[in-house]
């Protein structure tokens, strides 16, 4: 299926941008049909459409409680940690077509092909290798050279190899909080994750950890695709193709993210990108 | 009152008596921990002092005897030793997975609060009543004798509440994003347990058997209850013996004494040498559990220094 | 697209203030320059010498207000990052500046030869010329006022305006030619006045780009397409 199909309201006007002009060629990798999601008797997703292009950076805007994370948190099931949790609609999960949030579907099925990073980095307390090594070692990966093939192919994808090669066996901690984070995406890399999700990455980092991570999704995007949430609207107008805009637990614009910075369909979008909020 | 409505008092004058409150509660503070330590300090003092010259190889290596230069408490430090172990294999295990059961896998239920209440409840009860329990149940109930075995399990079950609370403590303190990050990265169940929760939740859980032990070596009222020796000139068979396959059980079934009970014997003996004694023994006490406590210290150490 | 007219106040307010005070300088500079424009033409029209001074005395004035107006954009794009409406206006101030800086250039240059017209005898039928003065003055007044009153309407209506000018412009050259095949002596003349026609037409030209860029601010997509269709 194309990109242009499930858009949520009316398609985007034609853009004047050749570049822009080839969203046939965009597949989704990811299709949400008409999600909702209850916290107990509190509904805070309401009816939500959108498309997640494969090898392209989606970036979720909204502000605090608009229920971004907890739409990111729906595509790995991550409420199902939780009683009294429920959901609605369809995450469909391509190329085959697997309803994440079926009824049927064990959640351990898309967990095995969807990477995450999370807010505050939380590496385990364990070494630097057994964490990037975790996902694999789950996955029943016991052969020495594979681990540590992967494990070295992980950390240099997520930019941390020169500087922790020397000390593999030293505890996660002892990393600064954007290494731990970067080890964060490395360990959500080795198990070669289809979709990759980022919850607020670089929240708690400081300017250059978080450009640091920054560089790294812009190289990451060419080979996975990723839905990222983010606080910083600048952050995501740099980082992503896509942008999504929530508030109050609805999808209120969803386009090109060069559209939606420079000229937002809707009034409520653009009063929060702007800055023009409550 | 000035004209903002807010009192004009000196700044300086609130910090001052700021100042002095704090002193004044860091003084009572600091008074009544000086009291307290040096309470406990003169009275462990005064075990070592009066104990101490006691102890000797001789005192280490004797059985009891009814002349005090003779008596040792080879059978009571051994039979502690033994039941500590009992205790520890039965308490260990069962407290942990019983606090990971209810902490991970029970579901929200009212059997389960009805079990949680229990548990919470069941480190209150006085430990006389356990005793009582397993006289009932074990001696006669089971026929298992008045046993180094029962009086391991009474032991153990006396300190269950407190490693399963421990337990579920160490649990619950584990940052939400460790448990998320090992499920997100498609982790089942037991594979977060076993390779993310619990080495997490080691510090916690050692501390917990720390004070469970600590607990289970000084009691003595429920072993009373089951019939332990307050006099005995034997050990019971030993663990490791010469013939394969070198490893006996039969201690188990074997009667015996603890150091409380020797303690408790020689106190209430009239002779003042006998007293002395009883230092000598509650001194082999307290470095028994000190040294245990030291080792629980060591692995909770080496356990937090993994964590960071 | 988010509707006109109903955008809200920024909740850091120096952000709005730091925008009203660029929209003001721009609006300053739009009336001077549009002050520099009907002046250059009455120069021209009404040979008044006068006129033309003050013309080429106020282009420095010009030059300073771009000067303040990049300054000012240069300063909200460094420090507030302005998306969308914000974003376009910035930016767009930036543009137009410049238009009008060429503009006033435009008039200091009519003015310049109006005064030395004025030496020569009048040459006859002088009305194409007024007729493309008058159009041009007008278009640059009303892109000024759309821009004001952020309406894109009235800045295409203006827009529209500039093929009458660019058709004047070529009948004028014809008629410039015949004069100098009547009459070599008016050459110099009329190649004045050839040059004045020139200047009108890229008044009109910047006139028309202010347009575009109001239409810009306002809608956020560009209008060349419809420059196509037009050529």
């Amino acid at each position: 299926m194309t990109l242009a199909a499930p858009l949520p309201a009316e398609p985007a006007p034609p853009s004047a941008r050749p570049d822009e002009a080839r969203p046939a060629e965009i597949r989704a990798k990811a299709a949400v049909e008409d999600l909702s999601f209850w916290y107990g008797p509190k509904q805070v997703l309401f009816s939500i459409s959108m498309p997640v292009a494969e090898g392209c950076v989606t970036a979720l805007i909204g502000p605090s409680g608009c229920g971004k994370s907890t739409f990111l948190r729906c595509f790995n099931r991550m409420h199902d940690l939780y009683p009294g949790n429920r959901y609605a609609g369809r995450i469909l999960l391509e190329p085959e077509g697997i309803d994440i949030i079926g009824p049927k579907t064990d959640p351990m099925v898309p967990r095995m092909r969807i990477g995450m990073v999370f807010q505050k980095p939380n590496p385990f307390p364990k070494s630097i290798y057994e964490n990037v090594a975790a996902g694999l070692r789950i996955r029943g990966v016991r052969s020495r050279t594979v681990l540590d093939a992967q494990v070295e192919k992980s950390l240099r994808r997520a930019a941390l190899w020169e500087e922790v090669k020397d000390r593999l066996h030293a505890s996660a901690h002892t990393l600064s909080g954007g290494q731990q984070q970067r080890l964060c995406i490395a360990r959500a890399l080795a198990p070669e994750p289809e979709l990759l999700l980022l919850d607020e990455p670089t929240s708690a980092l400081d300017p250059i950890a978080t450009a640091h991570i920054e560089e790294l999704i812009d190289e990451l995007s060419r080979r996975y695709t990723i839905v990222v949430v983010t606080h910083n609207m600048q952050q995501a107008a740099r980082i992503s193709r896509f942008t999504a805009f929530f508030h109050l637990g609805r999808l209120i614009e969803f386009g090109p993210t060069e559209e939606v910075f420079t000229r937002p369909r809707e009034t409520m979008t653009q009063d929060y990108i702007t800055g023009r909020f409550g | 009152m000035s004209e903002t409505g807010l009192p004009t008092t000196d700044g300086r004058r609130l910090i001052a008596a700021a100042r002095r409150r704090d002193l004044l509660f860091a003084g009572i503070g600091l008074a009544v921990l000086f009291v307290a330590t040096a309470v406990l300090l003169a009275l462990v003092l005064d075990l070592v002092l009066t104990g101490a010259p006691h102890i000797d190889l001789d005192f280490l290596t004797s059985y009891p005897s009814r002349r005090a230069s003779r008596a040792g408490i080879l059978p009571a430090w051994v039979g502690s030793a033994l039941v500590m172990l009992v205790t520890a294999a039965l308490a260990i295990p069962f407290g942990i997975a019983a606090g990971l059961y209810l902490e991970e896998y029970a579901p929200r239920n009212r059997v389960t609060d009805v079990i949680e209440i229990n548990i919470t409840n069941l480190a209150g009860v006085p430990s006389i009543i356990y005793g009582l329990l397993a006289l009932g149940v074990f001696v006669y109930g089971f026929r298992l004798g008045e046993t180094i075995l029962v009086a391991g399990m009474v032991l153990a079950l006396l300190v269950l509440p407190v490693i399963v609370v421990a337990t579920r403590e160490a649990l619950r303190s584990i940052p939400r994003e460790v448990r998320e990050a090992a499920f997100a990265l498609g982790a089942d169940k037991w594979q977060t347990v076993s390779m993310y929760l619990l080495p997490a939740a080691r510090p916690g859980i050692l501390t917990g058997i720390i004070v469970a032990l600590a607990r289970a070596i000084g009691e003595t009222a429920p072993l009373v209850t089951i019939g332990a020796l307050t006099f005995i000139a034997f050990l019971p068979p030993p663990p490791i013996t010469a013939q394969p396959p070198f490893v006996s059980f039969e201690w188990l079934g074997s009667p015996f004494t603890v150091l409380p009970i020797q303690m408790f014997n020689w106190i209430s003996r009239p002779q003042a040498a006998f007293h002395e004694l009883a230092a000598a023994a509650g001194v082999v006490l307290l470095v028994m559990t000190l040294a245990m406590n030291g080792l629980a210290i060591y692995i909770r150490y080496r356990a937090r220094r993994l964590l960071g | 697209m988010p509707e006109r007219g109903l955008v809200k106040k920024h909740t850091v307010r120096a952000f709005d203030q730091e925008l009203a005070r660029l929209a003001r300088h721009v609006t300053e500079m739009g009336a001077l320059v549009e002050r520099q424009v009907a002046l250059a033409v009455r120069a021209l029209v009404e040979r008044d010498e006068e006129a033309a001074a003050t013309v080429i005395g106020r282009d420095d004035a010009v030059d300073e207000l771009e000067e303040a107006i990049d300054q000012e954009a240069i300063h909200i794009l460094a420090t507030r990052q302005p998306v969308a409406i914000d974003l376009r206006m910035v930016a767009m101030a930036l543009k137009i500046s410049n238009d009008l800086e060429r503009t006033s250039d435009y008039a200091v240059n009519i003015a310049k030869r109006a005064r030395r017209l004025a030496e020569q005898p009048q040459l006859k039928p002088f009305v194409t010329i007024p007729r493309m003065a008058e159009i041009c003055q007008r278009m640059v007044k009303e892109v000024l006022d759309a821009y004001v009153e952020r309406d894109p309407d009235k800045a295409m209506a203006a827009w529209h305006r500039d093929d009458e000018v660019d058709q004047l412009y070529t009948s004028l050259f014809r008629e410039l030619l015949t004069y100098i095949l009547e009459d070599p002596r008016t050459t110099g003349t009329c190649i004045d006045l050839m040059f004045i026609a020139k200047n009108l037409e890229r008044i009109g030209d910047h006139a028309t780009n202010i347009a575009e860029k109001v239409h810009y601010i306002v809608h956020g997509d560009l209008i060349n397409r419809m420059r196509k269709t037009k050529a």
